[in-house]
């Protein structure tokens, strides 16, 4: 039997190099279809009527007009008489037309009274919060009160974030259709293999009646695991009009108002420490808001593991748009709380924060020297010994360099992931498997994988995923798909492998121990005189194709979890205008064994860039007098374009110490810090902390006048 | 739902709108196309659409193609749902993003801020147009190589602005690159892909190969 285990880095062909992706053509071409671009035959489209009110009770529906247009061929009711709206932009009424101006004209004909309840849709003050309030978390460690009176310096603070969206630049949705009493989905999600479960009941029909699609998705981040009401809707209006396809695919203003959304975070911080450095206590009053069902409590303090420590959250269940999965649940809020105190601690110790952080490097936890080796050549990489100065740029002029250091951790270890890897009598090689590939490269990891295993060409191994006829895979979330499904798929491949070895042996003269797979042969180990082509052994097989299935059994020499990262960014500031430019950030991240280089670099770019968007720009703005989003749109609700993220370097820890971990996931790290790194290199330049995110020109005028003149 | 009820809706519409021109003193026309009416005002002959389907030719990548579609509809959606012309996205539906670009009369566009009956007669290129057979274009080719895209919405109208900013300043600095392709966003980050990209490009032309 195979020991299951990573190829030694001599003998790795593909792994770990730097491969292109094998989708890149399809999508730059155009012709990648994602389900938003299905034109099925007969296709109807679909619309929602959306609550103008965040919190109300339903009194009246009248679909009448709506449903006598010509053109509309269903509508269906989502949320009824007496039901009580929570958000903004809650479903009410779905219609289904020939046409998607029919549908607009048909929702505009819908008539709904409500009666308005009162809401909440701020977070910033407690305070104000009242009965929507609830303590969700109260905590201590060691003594803090004792920690507190050891401590020879002491910062307070109060830090804050907003709640941003995921703004999935391909909106949530689907074309569903019946076939028979069968229902097909073509859903954008981050979770082919279990959204038949998830729509069975609300569908009323056994899951084994669901077929789920998707060849490629535009963006999910983490709001993306379900099905959503306007999907079930989609298959119910279907259902109506005889099983035609219905289209419903979120318009821009409801998807970054009811698609999802990352939690707000506030923290009224205390922290000590001794005149040398070392931390000694911790205490936080932390609150945030994600909706109806409230935020969670990031883990505070982040990383380092200060000894005595005090923690109380508050979680306020307000009326806006619920939140969900956002890159990195908790992380992102905790890293920003954790590192501006820090940061703002050692300023007031006079102490460079690298030394600071080095100074408690025995808080880090069991990869300190990881995070020690990472914060020096981060350091070299951003140039901090010759850059770096003590709080406030004393230099002339109103633009203000500074420079900030932040890390981060994730688990990421594989999630249960079947693998089929099928065989034919010509050599023909396929993985399939029920999973999705989120533009990080998973079909090219499969590939990867398979290829170096069998010792094939990349372009051997044909990918089937996106079904979920396919073996069941995990939803693509928590940096759990790559280790899952290279675990998988290296453990089919080396089964397979075996059983090809068994069939060649008699021909070679050999026991199937004996032989191995290189070049695409399989041979007597170490000599190429006694050897068969893939295809020739493959031939061995007969008539039929063999199939292997293979499994993710958790933790092991394949795939574990816990990584590390630093990073450190160089901005500056112009004082006058308030505006942040970022010169320059480095990330330092270690994920275990790398599948591909390439790719997980684009990870790495992806997550430093994404974080300059809510460092700098992204705020849902909720206004509480009308309840209302003011910024669903992507004007006001501002992305970083090409030319607002500097110049962005990326290195990866690979070889000795990170190799032998196996495969962990990389989607989330890189994303927990840009907040906070951003922050502290603003603190550095401009001599004062601004307090909240994101750092928009009025933010930092507002903390330069605090520090009153300038 | 029936037809025929459609017909009755289109010429109730036809009939107050003639009697509301007749009052206004403006003179019909005879329709010189199918799909819309002219009107003279003040001696101009003005094109009039709609409000119901009238049916409109574009020239998408060299060819003629008719479709019929209500004057409030976009060029985007035109080539999009009736034509299954889909490379180009939807995504803000606001001159914003930048996905839903196409080259139209030589210029790049935003297509969800231009109503399809406005493209008639000029040439209309897509992304679609961009590869020789099954040979890449050597944009799109850099953009494989360097990685400019993960989920790849955002990609197809990426290389339009590319190609059309490249067009027009075959030898960018980094720094107009930067300038010249801000009117694109990407969620999941790719711009260091695309910058290196179209430099790639940029240099395969300078190097005289076919750029296409
Ligand atoms: S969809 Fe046209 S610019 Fe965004
Ligand atoms: S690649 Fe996903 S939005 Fe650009």
């Amino acid at each position: 039997m195979a020991e299951y285990k990573w190829p030694d880095a001599d003998k790795r062909t593909q792994i770990g190099k730097r491969i292109a992706r094998l989708d890149g053509a399809v999508k730059v071409s155009g012709k990648a279809k994602y389900n938003s671009d299905l034109n099925r035959p007969g296709m109807l489209h679909g619309k929602v009527l959306r609550s103008p009110h965040a919190h109300a009770k339903i009194i009246s529906i009248d679909t009448s007009a709506a449903e006598q247009m010509p053109g509309v061929k269903a509508v269906h009711i989502i949320n009824g008489v007496g039901f009580e709206i929570r958000w903004a932009g809650e479903n009410i009424v779905a219609v289904a037309a020939l046409d998607e101006p029919t549908a607009e004209d048909a929702i505009r004909a819908i008539k709904v009274q409500y009666e308005k309840l009162p809401h909440l849709v701020v977070d910033h003050d407690l305070k104000i919060a009242g009965e929507w309030a609830t303590p969700t978390n109260e905590s201590k460690k060691g003594d803090y009160e004792k920690g507190f009176a050891e401590a020879e310096v002491i910062h307070e603070g109060v830090y804050g974030m907003p709640v941003i969206t995921h703004c999935c630049l391909e909106p949530h949705g689907s074309v569903t259709e019946w076939e028979d009493d069968n229902l097909l989905v073509h859903l954008s999600t981050q979770a082919v293999s279990g959204i038949a479960a998830q729509m069975a009941t609300p569908m009323e029909i056994p899951a084994g009646k669901i077929r789920v699609k998707q060849d490629h998705i535009g963006g999910g981040f983490g709001s993306k695991f379900g099905p959503d009401a306007w999907d079930v809707a989609g298959a119910k209006l279907s259902k109506k009009a005889g099983g035609k396809p219905v289209r419903i695919f979120l318009e821009r203003d409801a998807e970054l108002m009811v698609a999802g959304t990352r939690p707000s975070h506030y923290a009224k911080v205390k922290i000590g420490a001794k005149k040398d450095g070392t931390l000694t206590a911790w205490q936080s009053e932390s609150w945030g808001s994600g909706g109806p069902n409230g935020s969670g409590s990031p883990p505070l303090p982040y990383v380092i593991d200060i000894p005595n420590q005090s923690r109380k959250h508050v979680s306020i269940a307000n009326h806006v748009g619920p939140s969900r999965a956002w890159r990195a649940p908790n992380h992102p809020q905790a890293c920003f709380v954790t590192m501006s105190a820090l940061e703002d601690l050692a300023a007031k110790l006079n102490m460079d924060p690298l030394e600071f952080v080095l100074k408690n490097k025995a808080l880090l936890g069991t990869r300190k020297d990881n995070y020690a080796d990472e914060l020096m050549l981060a350091a070299e990489k951003i140039g901090w010994k010759k850059t770096w100065h003590p709080r406030g740029d004393k230099t002339p002029g109103p633009i203000k360099r500074g420079l900030g250091l932040s890390f981060h951790t994730w688990g990421g270890g594989g999630h249960a992931s079947d693998c089929d890897l099928v065989i034919q009598p010509d050599g023909s090689v396929e993985v399939r498997m029920g999973t999705q590939d989120l533009g990080v490269g998973t079909r090219t990891a499969l590939a990867i994988v398979a290829a170096d295993t069998l010792a094939l060409p990349l372009e051997a191994i044909k990918i089937s995923i996106g079904d979920n006829r396919f073996p069941a895979s995990g939803g693509s979330g928590g940096s759990t798909t790559i280790g899952g499904i290279s675990a998988s798929t290296r453990r089919a491949s080396l089964d397979a492998l075996d059983k090809i070895f068994e069939k060649a042996a008699p021909t070679l003269n050999a026991q199937p121990a004996e032989l191995e797979a290189i070049g695409g042969k399989i041979q007597v180990k170490g000599d190429a005189s006694r050897s068969l082509t893939w295809a020739q052994a493959c031939a061995k097989l007969g008539a039929m194709p063999i199939t292997v299935r293979g499994k993710n059994p958790g933790p092991g020499p394949l795939t574990s979890q816990g990584v590390g990262g630093v990073q450190m960014a160089d901005v500056a500031v112009d004082i006058e205008t308030g505006i942040v430019k970022i010169n320059k950030i480095v990330a330092v991240q270690d994920c275990g064994l790398i599948i591909n280089l390439k790719l997980t670099e684009s990870q790495v770019y992806g997550a430093l860039i994404m974080g300059v968007c809510w460092a700098l720009y992204e705020e849902k703005i909720n206004d509480q007098t009308t309840g209302k989003t003011l910024n669903a749109n992507m004007e006001f609700y501002k992305l970083a374009g090409i030319g607002d993220i500097g110049q962005l370097e990326v290195h990866m820890m690979t070889g000795k110490g990170y190799d032998e971990r196996g495969v962990i996931g990389i989607g989330e790290p890189p994303a927990v810090s840009p907040g906070a790194v951003i922050s502290n290199a603003v603190a550095n330049a401009i001599g004062v902390r601004v307090p909240g995110l994101p750092l928009t020109p009025d933010r930092v005028l507002a903390a330069l006048e605090t520090k009153g003149g300038r | 739902m029936s037809d025929e009820k459609n017909k009755s809706d289109q010429q109730k519409s036809g009939v107050s709108r003639r009697s509301f021109l007749k009052a206004s003193g403006i003179s019909l026309g005879v329709p010189l196309v199918v799909g819309h009416r002219v009107i003279n005002v003040n001696g101009q002959e003005v094109k009039l659409y709609g409000p119901t389907k009238t049916s409109i030719t574009l020239t998408i990548n060299g060819a003629k193609q008719t479709v019929e579609v209500e004057p409030r509809v976009t060029l985007l959606e035109a080539l999009r749902h009736e034509l299954d012309i889909t490379g180009a996205k939807r995504v803000c539906d606001r001159a914003t993003c930048g996905a839903c670009t196409m080259i139209v009369g030589g210029k790049a566009v935003y297509s969800c801020t231009v109503l399809a009956i406005e493209a008639q007669g000029k040439p209309i290129t897509t992304v679609e147009s961009l590869m020789q057979g099954e040979k890449l274009h050597p944009l799109q080719q850099a953009f494989v190589d360097n990685d400019g895209q993960q989920c790849g919405y955002c990609t197809p109208g990426f290389v339009m602005a590319c190609k059309a900013f490249l067009d027009k300043n075959p030898s960018p600095t980094p720094e107009e690159v930067q300038k010249g392709l801000g009117g694109n966003l990407c969620r999941c980050g790719t711009y260091m892909g695309v910058r290196a990209a179209v430099l790639q490009a940029a240099t395969m032309h300078k190097g005289g190969k076919n750029h296409g």
